[in-house]
């Protein structure tokens, strides 16, 4: 099982039928497909860093998603051909999300004298590195 | 990268050299690891903000502190987020 996040920038004069009609269309596509909709985040209008097109700002909208894959390509041809978005892009997140529970129950398992130890290495590292520089001059 | 410190510790330090040092900038530890942050997330701006530089650029980690991994990561979600229009690809 894989997750992803979609998230897409529609053009700030979208009407909101619109908007809403396209979320509940990507919606189908992702359970059509066997794929879960596991969050929606609606950050609504909010000023773009830079001008997209004629735009200064858009509106945000965030898929969290979980699923086998199949779907993403699915929703991002629906976003490319879908007028009003401005910009969209999907992120597969589990890797990630995995490689962060893993740090974090590492650190959880091996509190404080775990870390005493890894600051020390690294002083050690340093030291030896500016003998070696002194040694060459 | 770790020769640059090095000539910069030995210019500072002059005859001295050896001592540690004692009078070399301390190595900063980044925000990063200090709030463990194992997950650094594109749409959080704030945070990917304070390692932008003011004119847009991702600042070295040199000058933040944060490890290669943790600079692997963040590079990746500044420009993540840079498609998205949530950070400036340049400020003038």
């Amino acid at each position: 099982m894989r997750t992803y996040e979609i998230a897409f920038i529609a053009a700030p004069n979208t009407a909101d039928g619109d908007l809403t009609k396209l979320n509940s269309q990507i919606e189908q596509i992702i359970t059509d497909r066997g794929g879960r909709i596991a969050k929606l985040d609606n950050w609504g209008r909010r000023k773009l860093a830079y001008r997209i097109g004629k735009f200064d700002e858009g509106i945000y909208t965030f898929f969290h998603v979980e699923g086998s894959g199949q779907e993403i390509a699915e929703v991002e041809r629906r976003l490319r051909v879908t007028d009003f978005v401005i910009r969209h892009l999907t992120v597969r997140t589990d890797e990630d999300l995995k490689r962060a529970a893993k740090l974090r129950a590492k650190r959880k398992s091996s509190a404080a004298p775990r870390s005493l130890d890894e600051d020390f290495d690294l002083d050690l590292d340093l030291e030896d590195e500016e003998m070696m520089g002194d040694g060459t001059k | 990268m770790a020769e640059m410190e090095n000539d910069d510790r030995n210019d500072r330090n002059g005859r001295t050299g050896r001592g540690g040092r004692s009078g070399g900038r301390r190595r900063r530890v980044s925000r990063l690891s200090a709030e463990k942050i194992d997950y650094i997330d594109y749409k959080d701006v704030k945070l990917l903000q304070s390692f932008v530089a003011d004119n847009g650029k991702i600042m070295p980690r040199r000058l933040t502190g944060v490890t290669a991994m943790q600079q692997r990561k963040l590079s990746e979600a500044i420009k993540r987020a840079r498609t998205l229009a949530l950070l400036p690809f340049t400020k003038y």
